[in-house]
C-alpha cells in the first residue's frame, strides 16, 4: 500500500533558532491508521503536525531539508490552501483558534470561504455541531464558553469539511475525562465512517488507548525514538524511560512484579489478559501498607453559601455557583473536579475577588475577605489562571518571572536568585533568556507557574496546572508543588481534569456539577463510585477494573494502596 | 471597566430589519444630518429618529451611560464655539442682533445662539441612530452587509474580527491590570508624565505582545481553513431581505435626496430666520 | 508599489482595530490645559502601521475610531475620522526603512519614525481634521484649528514615546535569527 504520509530524511530549523527543531525524520504512515505521537514537551510534535498541513514552512520561517509527501503532494509547493482540502486540523490553542462570533459562524467558517450556499450550511453546521453535541451552543459566543466546550466548537469547525487526514493536536488537553472519552470514540466513529487517517498529539495516553490505536510514535528532542504497536510499547519500559505516564493499571501490575508481555493485549484492560497476574496482584494489594496522613490543622479557607451569576439585574437569572459550602485545612492539597462548564474557573475567580459574587461570603484565616481588594488579596492568594497568554506581560522570560518581585521593591540581585531558582524548578533554566513566544505551549504554561510560585503566596490556586504538560514535567511539576506544601505548609488548590494528579497527589477533592457541590471526599472514594462519577463527568480509574478483575473487593482501598506505594516510590527518587 | 453599548436581542421591527438596511440607513442618515444646516429638516430628522428609537424597544438603560457621555461633550463643543467665535453666527446669517454684554468683546447675540442651536440639533438628529444600529444590529450580521453594500470580504471579515476580539481583549485588559494591581502598581496616583507613560506601557505592551501572538495563531487557524481561498465567500448569517427592508431603503434614498435638493435650493445650507 | 492584503493583514486589521477600541478609555492627562490627553491608542495605531503597511494603518484608523467612538461616545466625528488614516498610511508606507519585523528598528529607524509621524500628524490634525470641520460641519475656523493643534501635540507626544518604546521592544524580539540556544 501506498504511504498517505512520507517523511524522507526530513529536518527543521525555525529561523530564529541556532539549532535543528526535527532532525532525520524517516516516517511512514499508510491510508486509514490511527496514529498517536507522544513525547515530552518541546520535543517537536506541534513542529511536526505543522510540516503536514504546510504551516512549515510556509506561515513559520525556516530551512527544511529532506522531502516530504502527503496525501500525494509536497505540502511546500501546495501550500497551507492546498493542504487544508486534504488535511483538517485542530490546533492546540482552542482559544486561539476560535474565530466566529458565535459558535455556529465559527463551525461554518470553512464553509463559509469555500462560498457554499447558505442553505447548505445551516445543514452541514446543524450536523457537525449535533456529532459533538453543541448543538445548544449554536447562539453562544466565545466569551460564554468553558475551555473545553472550545475545544469540541474547534473539532465541528473541522468536521464539516472532506478531508482525507485528521490532525489533532492535544484535542483532550482542556477536557474533562467523560468528555475526553466521548472525544476518543467520536475521532474513532469518524474515521470509520469517512475513511479518514488520524493523527493524535497527546499526552494522556491512557484515555487515548481508550479505543484501538495503530501505532504509538515517541518523539524526544527532535527525533524519532520509537514506532511501535501499543500492545509491545506497553510491555515495555520505553514508556517510563522516556517520561510518557503509562496507563494506570499497567503501572499497578508491574509494581506487583507481573512482567507484561505484549501477547496479553495490554491494550485495554478490559480485554487484556490478567490472569497470569491475578494472584501477584492480589498478593501485593494484602502486603501493602496505607496510612494516608490526617489533617487537622485549622481552617484556612473557608467558603459559605456562595452563589455567583454572569448576568446581572435580570430575574431570571442563570447560576453558574449555587449554595457553594467547603472549607481547606492550612497545608491541605485539594482538588477541584467537575465536567467542563462546571463553574471551577468561575469558583477560583471569586475566590481572588475578580468578580463578586451573589451571596455568601469566603473566609480566609476567618476573616471575611468581601471588602478586600484585588491587591490584598493577591498578597495572600496567588492564582494561576487555565490559559498561560492570559498570564504572561513580559517578552523576556526572565523579566516575567520577576515582574511579581520588582513590583514589590525585592532588591535586584534577590530577585535574580529567587527567579533562577524557581526557573531551574521548572525546568525553564536553559531558556531563561529567551522571548517568550518562542517557547511551546507546555513552556509558556510553565513560565505562567513559575511567575506565582516566585513570590510565595500563602495560598496557591491552580486552573489546569498540568493541561498540556509531558508526564516528566507533570511530575517535576506536582513534586516540586508537594515539596514547597511540606516544606512550607502553602495551601494548594488545583482544578482539574486530570484524575491521575487529583488521585496521586491530592487529600481531598470537591465535585461540581451544574454548579453545585455534590461530594467533597477522598479522591479514590470519589472515583470509584460510579453514581458520582457519571454525574460529574469522571472517569472512573482502571484502577478499579484491575481490583474487579483480580476479586479484590474494596476497590477504593486498593486505590488507596496504589497511592501510596506511588508516593512512597516518588520520595525515595 | 465601562459598559458599551451592545446588540440585544429583541424582537422588535427594527430588529427584524436586515443589517444591510440599517446600514444603509445609517450611513446616508449620517450624511444627510451632516451636510444640511436646515432647522425645519433638523426638528423633522429629530422626530423621526425619536419614533425609531421608541420602535426599538432600547431602554434607557442600555444606552444611559453612554448617553451623558455625548452630551458631556456637546456641552464642551458648545462652548468651546462661543469662546473661540463668539459672532460665528452673525457670519453665517449676515446680521447681528445683540441681547446681552458679557465681558470683553463677548456678547450674546441672537445669531450664535440660533447657530449653536443648529449644531446642538444636529446631535440630537444623530444619536438615535447611532443607539439604535448599535443595540439592533446584530454582529454577526454585520460583516456580511458590510460585504453586501460592496466593502470587500477582507475588510468586512476584518471588521467582524474586530468585534470578535474587542471583549476578549477588553477582558485580557482587565486581567492584566488587576495583575498589575495586585503586584503593587498604583495606576491613578500623581506623578510626571513620562512616568504615567510608563506604567501605562506595563499594561499596554503585555496587550500588544499578546495581540501580535494572537495575530500569528488566529491567522494560521484561519489559513487553516481556507479564508481567501476564493474571490467570493458566502455568510452564514446573512439575512434575506424583506419587503420591509426594501421600503426601508427606498425611503431613505428618496428622504436624503429630498432633504439634500431642498437644503441647497436657495444656493446656501442654512436656513436663515433673521432676514 | 502593490499593497499586500492577505490573511496576516486581515487578522492585524480586526484584532488591531479591536485593541484600538479597547484602549480608547486609557487616556493620559496632559496636566496644562483640560480636557486635552494623550491616547495611547495612538502609539498602537502607529505600532501596527509600521509593522503591517498602509492598508492595515489606514483601516484600523477609520475603523478604530470610528467604533470607538460611538461604542464610548455615542457619536461618531467623521472629520476626525479621515485624518486618523492619513496617519496609519503615511507611517505605513515608511515600513520598509523602519525594519521592525528585521530587527533593525535602531536609532536611524527611530528617528525616520518621528519625523515621518510628526509630518503625518501635522497633516492629520492641522491640515485635514480642521478643513474637514470647517467644510462638512461649518464650525468656527479658529476654533477648530486650536483644537487640531492640541491634538497634534498630544499625538506626536504620545507616538513618539510609547509607540518608539513599543516597536523597539518589538523589533528585539522579532528580529531574533539564528540567536536561541539551551544555556546551563
Ligand atoms: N515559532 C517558533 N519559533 C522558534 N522556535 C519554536 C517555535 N515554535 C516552537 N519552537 C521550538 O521548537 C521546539 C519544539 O516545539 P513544539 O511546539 O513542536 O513542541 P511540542 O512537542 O509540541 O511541545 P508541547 O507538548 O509543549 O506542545 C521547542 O523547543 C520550541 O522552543
Ligand atoms: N464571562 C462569562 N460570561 C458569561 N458566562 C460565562 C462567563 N465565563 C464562563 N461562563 C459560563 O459559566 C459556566 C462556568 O464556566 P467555567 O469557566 O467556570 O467552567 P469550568 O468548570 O472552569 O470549565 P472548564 O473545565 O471547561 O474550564 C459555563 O457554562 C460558561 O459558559
Ligand atoms: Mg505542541
Ligand atoms: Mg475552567
Amino acid at each position: 500500500m501506498e504511504a498517505i504520509i512520507e517523511f524522507k530524511d526530513y529536518s527543521f530549523k525555525y529561523r530564529s533558532q541556532k539549532e535543528t527543531t526535527i532532525h532525520d525524520i524517516n516516517l511512514k504512515i499508510y491510508p486509514g491508521e490511527k496514529i498517536l505521537i507522544a513525547g515530552p514537551s518541546g520535543s517537536g510534535k506541534s513542529t511536526l503536525a505543522h510540516c503536514i498541513n504546510a504551516l512549515i514552512p510556509c506561515s513559520y520561517n525556516g530551512e527544511v531539508k529532506g522531502e516530504l509527501k502527503v496525501a500525494g503532494q509536497d505540502p511546500a509547493t501546495s501550500g497551507v490552501f492546498g493542504m487544508s482540502k486534504k488535511v483538517g486540523t485542530v490546533l492546540q490553542d482552542s482559544d486561539g483558534q476560535f474565530i466566529g462570533l458565535t459558535v455556529a459562524e465559527d463551525v461554518a467558517f470553512a464553509l463559509e470561504n469555500d462560498a457554499v450556499s447558505q442553505a447548505e450550511i445551516f445543514d452541514k453546521v446543524d450536523r457537525a455541531a449535533e456529532l459533538v453535541d453543541i448543538k445548544n451552543l449554536l447562539k453562544s459566543s466565545p466569551a460564554e464558553l468553558s475551555g473545553g466546550q472550545k475545544q469540541r466548537v474547534s473539532m465541528a469547525g473541522v468536521l464539516v469539511d472532506d478531508v482525507e487526514i485528521l490532525l489533532f493536536d492535544e484535542p483532550l488537553a482542556n477536557l474533562d475525562p467523560a468528555t475526553g472519552k466521548r472525544t476518543i470514540a467520536l475521532i474513532d466513529e469518524l474515521m470509520q465512517k469517512k475513511n479518514l487517517t488520524v493523527i493524535i498529539i497527546e499526552h494522556r495516553l491512557e484515555d487515548c488507548l481508550y479505543r484501538d490505536l495503530d501505532r504509538i510514535i515517541l518523539v524526544n528532542d527532535g527525533r524519532i525514538i520509537a514506532d511501535e504497536k501499543p500492545d509491545k510499547l506497553l510491555a515495555g519500559d520505553l514508556l517510563s524511560k522516556e517520561g510518557i505516564r503509562e496507563p494506570l493499571y499497567i503501572s499497578a501490575l508491574k509494581y506487583a512484579g507481573a512482567e507484561i508481555t505484549a501477547e496479553d493485549k495490554p491494550q485495554h484492560i478490559e480485554s487484556m489478559n490478567i490472569l497470569p497476574y491475578r494472584e501477584k496482584v492480589k498478593n501485593w494489594y494484602e502486603n501493602s501498607e496505607k496510612n494516608l496522613p490526617v489533617n487537622n490543622n485549622p481552617y484556612l479557607l473557608e467558603v459559605e453559601n456562595l452563589s455567583f451569576s454572569y448576568d446581572t439585574g435580570s430575574q431570571d437569572r442563570k447560576y453558574v455557583l449555587e449554595d457553594i459550602n467547603f472549607r481547606v485545612r492550612k497545608g491541605e492539597i485539594l482538588s477541584i473536579v467537575g465536567k467542563n462548564g462546571a463553574g471551577k474557573s468561575t469558583l477560583s475567580a471569586l475566590i481572588c475577588g475578580f468578580y463578586k459574587p451573589l451571596s455568601g461570603k469566603i473566609l480566609l484565616n476567618g476573616e471575611d475577605l468581601t471588602d478586600l481588594s484585588i491587591k490584598e488579596r493577591g498578597e495572600k492568594i496567588g492564582f494561576v489562571m487555565q490559559s498561560p497568554n492570559q498570564m504572561i506581560s513580559k517578552p523576556l522570560i526572565m523579566d516575567e518571572v520577576g515582574l511579581g518581585l520588582s513590583c514589590r521593591g525585592v532588591p535586584e540581585d534577590e530577585i535574580k536568585e529567587r527567579v533562577e531558582e524557581t526557573l531551574k524548578i521548572c525546568g525553564l533554566y536553559p531558556f531563561r533568556n529567551w522571548p517568550v513566544n518562542a517557547l511551546s505551549f507546555g513552556q509558556k504554561k510553565r513560565v505562567s507557574i513559575a511567575s506565582i510560585l516566585v513570590m510565595k503566596p500563602e495560598i496557591l490556586i491552580l486552573d489546569e496546572p498540568t493541561a498540556g504538560q509531558d508526564y516528566r514535567h507533570y511530575t517535576e511539576i506536582m513534586e516540586f508543588l508537594k515539596k514547597i506544601n511540606e516544606e512550607t505548609g502553602i495551601t494548594i488548590i488545583m482544578i482539574t481534569h486530570d484524575m491521575h494528579l487529583m488521585l496521586e497527589y491530592t487529600d481531598r477533592a470537591i465535585v461540581l456539577a451544574d454548579g453545585r457541590l455534590i461530594t467533597d471526599d477522598s479522591p479514590a472514594a470519589v472515583l470509584t463510585d460510579e453514581a458520582i462519577a457519571d454525574r460529574a463527568y469522571l472517569k472512573k480509574t482502571s484502577l478499579y477494573d484491575l481490583a474487579k478483575l483480580c476479586d479484590i473487593e474494596d476497590a477504593s482501598d486498593f486505590v488507596n494502596s496504589f497511592i501510596y506505594y506511588e508516593r512512597k516510590i516518588r520520595s525515595n527518587v | 471597566m465601562s459598559k458599551l453599548i451592545s446588540y440585544e436581542k429583541k424582537n422588535t421591527r427594527i430588529h427584524e430589519l436586515s443589517g444591510f438596511t440599517k446600514l444603509v440607513f445609517f450611513i446616508l442618515w449620517c450624511l444627510t444630518s451632516a451636510l444640511t444646516y436646515d432647522t425645519r429638516i433638523l426638528h423633522i430628522m429629530v422626530i423621526i429618529g425619536a419614533c425609531i428609537y421608541r420602535l426599538s424597544g432600547t431602554s434607557w438603560k442600555q444606552v444611559s451611560t453612554v448617553f451623558k457621555a455625548v452630551m458631556f461633550f456637546m456641552l464642551i463643543n458648545l462652548l468651546c464655539i462661543f469662546f473661540f467665535a463668539p459672532y460665528q453666527g452673525c457670519d453665517i446669517y449676515k446680521s447681528r442682533t445683540d441681547l446681552a454684554d458679557l465681558f470683553g468683546n463677548y456678547s450674546i447675540t441672537a445669531e450664535q445662539l440660533f447657530y449653536e442651536y443648529n449644531v446642538m440639533i444636529k446631535y440630537f438628529t444623530v444619536i438615535p441612530t447611532i443607539f439604535i444600529f448599535l443595540v439592533t444590529t446584530d454582529p454577526s450580521e454585520l460583516a456580511a452587509s458590510m460585504n453586501g453594500v460592496g466593502i470587500p470580504y477582507t475588510v468586512s471579515y476584518a471588521f467582524s474580527l474586530a468585534l470578535r476580539y474587542i471583549p476578549d481583549l477588553q477582558g485580557d485588559f482587565r486581567k492584566i491590570r488587576n495583575a498589575q494591581e495586585a503586584r503593587g502598581i498604583e495606576m491613578s496616583s500623581k506623578a510626571g508624565l513620562m512616568e504615567r507613560i510608563k506604567r501605562n506601557a506595563s499594561i499596554i505592551s503585555p496587550l500588544l505582545f499578546s495581540s501580535m501572538d494572537r495575530i500569528e495563531v488566529v491567522s494560521n487557524a484561519m489559513e487553516l481553513r481556507g479564508f481567501g481561498k476564493k474571490k467570493k465567500r458566502s455568510w452564514y448569517s446573512k439575512k434575506k431581505l424583506a419587503p420591509a427592508d426594501y421600503a426601508v431603503i427606498a425611503f431613505i434614498i428618496v428622504f436624503s435626496a429630498a432633504v439634500l435638493i431642498i437644503t441647497y435650493m436657495d444656493g446656501s445650507r442654512f436656513y436663515n430666520p433673521f432676514i | 508599489m502593490k499593497i499586500k492584503f492577505g490573511i496576516k493583514e486581515v487578522v492585524a486589521t480586526g484584532i488591531g482595530t479591536a485593541l484600538f477600541v479597547v484602549l480608547t478609555e486609557v487616556q493620559i492627562p496632559l496636566v496644562i490645559v483640560p480636557n486635552t490627553a494623550l491616547q495611547p491608542r495612538m502609539a498602537i495605531l502607529s505600532f501596527l502601521a509600521a509593522v503591517f503597511g498602509p492598508m492595515v494603518g489606514a483601516l484600523v484608523g477609520l475603523l478604530g475610531h470610528a467604533l470607538g467612538d460611538a461604542l464610548f461616545y455615542g457619536s461618531v466625528w467623521w472629520s476626525w475620522v479621515l485624518p486618523e488614516a492619513i496617519v496609519g498610511i503615511a507611517i505605513g508606507l515608511f515600513r520598509k526603512r523602519f525594519g521592525v519585523k528585521e530587527g533593525a528598528f535602531g536609532k536611524n529607524a527611530i528617528i525616520w519614525f518621528n519625523i515621518v509621524q510628526i509630518i503625518a500628524n501635522a497633516i492629520a490634525w492641522v491640515g485635514a481634521a480642521p478643513a474637514l470641520d470647517v467644510a462638512v460641519y461649518a464650525e468656527p475656523s479658529n476654533k477648530v484649528f486650536a483644537q487640531g493643534a492640541l491634538a497634534c501635540l498630544g499625538n506626536v507626544i504620545i507616538i513618539g514615546v510609547l509607540g518608539s518604546i513599543l516597536l523597539a521592544a518589538y523589533s528585539k524580539i522579532a528580529g531574533k535569527s539564528s540567536s536561541l540556544t539551551k544555556e546551563d
